[in-house]
């Protein structure tokens, strides 16, 4: 069981501020995101696109944006469960809530601050009318253990990064890698592309464009897909490919998921809080902070999931050490004191005479 | 009001929208969808209007010239499901005069 303060339910930019602001009240915090690297958004959908409105940076990559979050809160030492979706909440006898994973890591805490952005990013499943059929019998949306692969024939349908990175990576432990799309062209880094190029050249990838998978062919376990390559000119070509392994990748998109039957009051796919107050869900307990909430005016906005955070952090002290005194304190005056025993601080002002 | 353009919306259930669109606002069309809440919050304009994630998909019904397709929406696209071929990505479609009259149709929810 992971103990802590606060556990934020989502990574992303809002999630990684909480730790910060909680560190400054000596709150702990833990984060769980079902993406396998913290940044949310900033690092799945666009980490190479500038933002202009990060009050401070006239313009920041969103992938920068995420270091230098990770970088303003690691004397806080925040804990991670990072590739595991937040399945349940359960309150316990002693006011604590437990939530567990879908890979059953539990965690204890008794202040909850939802900052899901979306919802949790799950794999987008191409329009294959028996596809679930052979899920994790051969076919898998996410590659989490290359080795499984190590000597298998494998098909890749995807035309982006990760459909490009994948090829690349497989293409030396599986015996044989195919690689499937829609169209010639391939939206990925240019290095990616070249190595494509490459490895085709090679024989190392069999590249089959344009072209798209269009039924599973199989018993119990995956047996070969039904490939149509079709390109407007010619005749449609349609036959089967015979592989092991079938891993489309057509990217992840956001759902609010099992987050949704927690018993919280959801509006517009959001969850409603108290912005009057503190960002406090219907749950005494739980919050919900950044673009997972809603209220009268809500802007979806990273800067205002910042302020969100802030507020919540001092009702989380409230909730944790009720009836403690405290007075927010200004970095300038205070500096930082670091769970790992660092102390940042303005240097003192230098007073000497000038004759 | 002169500048507004009248657009006709049909939804994911079917339903038909006559809205007006400014034109005067720097607005996409996957913006107007969301500012008359034809779309669930969360379903359209995931990625805010970057060509990333093809939530705003829409079938282009009227015989409108289009700004030209970029490199971007058109891989986007090639990624996408339920595509034909008048589909475009609903956020790289400004709303100008021109796009007086315009009907389009979203594509389901992927």
């Amino acid at each position: 069981m992971i103990k802590t303060d606060i556990l934020i339910i989502g990574a992303g930019p809002t999630g990684l501020f909480t730790v910060f602001e909680a560190g400054l009240l000596k709150l702990k915090c833990h984060l769980i995101d079902a993406l396998p690297q913290p940044g949310g958004q900033c690092s799945e959908i666009y980490p190479k696109k500038p933002i202009y409105d990060i009050p401070g940076f006239p313009e920041i990559l969103a992938d920068d944006l995420t270091q230098n979050l990770l970088e303003q809160c690691k004397q806080f030492e925040p804990g991670f469960t990072l590739g595991e979706r937040a399945e349940t909440i359960d309150k316990q006898d002693d006011g604590t809530f437990v939530v567990t994973t879908n890979k059953g890591t539990q965690h204890q805490a008794p202040v909850i601050a939802i900052a899901g952005g979306l919802g949790s990013f799950e794999p987008r499943k191409p329009l294959i009318h028996n596809i679930t059929d052979f899920e994790d019998k051969g076919v898998e949306y996410i590659i989490k253990d290359p080795e499984i692969y190590r000597d298998k024939n494998v098909v890749i349908a995807g035309g982006g990064d990760s459909a490009l990175d994948w090829s690349i990576f497989l293409s030396d432990v599986a015996s044989k890698v195919s690689l499937i799309h829609r169209r010639n062209e391939f939206r990925g880094h240019l290095d990616s592309v070249e190595k494509v190029q490459e490895l085709k050249n090679k024989g190392k990838i069999t590249l089959i464009t344009p072209a798209e998978i269009t039924g599973i062919i199989g018993d119990h376990d995956l047996k070969g897909v039904v490939v149509k390559e079709s390109d407007n000119v010619h005749i449609d070509k349609e036959y089967v490919l015979e592989c092991d392994h079938f891993i489309p990748l057509f990217g992840l998109s956001p759902k609010l998921g099992p987050i949704a039957n927690w018993g919280l009051e959801i509006e517009k796919n959001a969850i409603k809080v108290n912005n009057a107050l503190d960002y406090q869900t219907n749950i005494p307990g739980v919050f919900a902070i950044g673009d997972v909430n809603t209220y009268p005016g809500k802007l979806k906005l990273i800067l205002c999931g910042f302020h969100e955070a802030t507020l919540m952090c001092q009702a989380a002290y409230k909730i944790i050490n009720p009836g403690k005194r405290y007075v927010m304190k200004y970095t300038t005056v205070a500096g930082i004191d670091g769970f790992d025993g660092t102390r940042k601080e303005a240097p003192k002002a230098v007073v000497k005479k000038i004759e | 009001m002169e500048q507004d353009v009248n657009i006709k919306i049909i939804d994911r259930d079917g339903v038909i929208h006559q809205v007006l669109a400014p034109t005067d606002m720097a607005m996409n069309l996957m913006e107007v969808v969301r500012s008359y809440e034809l779309a669930p919050e969360g379903t359209i304009g995931i990625c805010g209007g970057m060509a990333m994630c093809a939530s705003c998909q829409c079938y282009v019904n009227s015989q409108h010239e289009l700004p030209e397709m970029q490199d971007d929406e058109e891989a986007m696209l090639s990624e996408a499901f339920y595509v034909k071929n008048n589909s475009r990505l609903g956020c790289q479609i400004q709303m100008t005069q021109e796009m007086e009259g315009l009907e389009v149709e979203l594509a389901p929810e992927s």
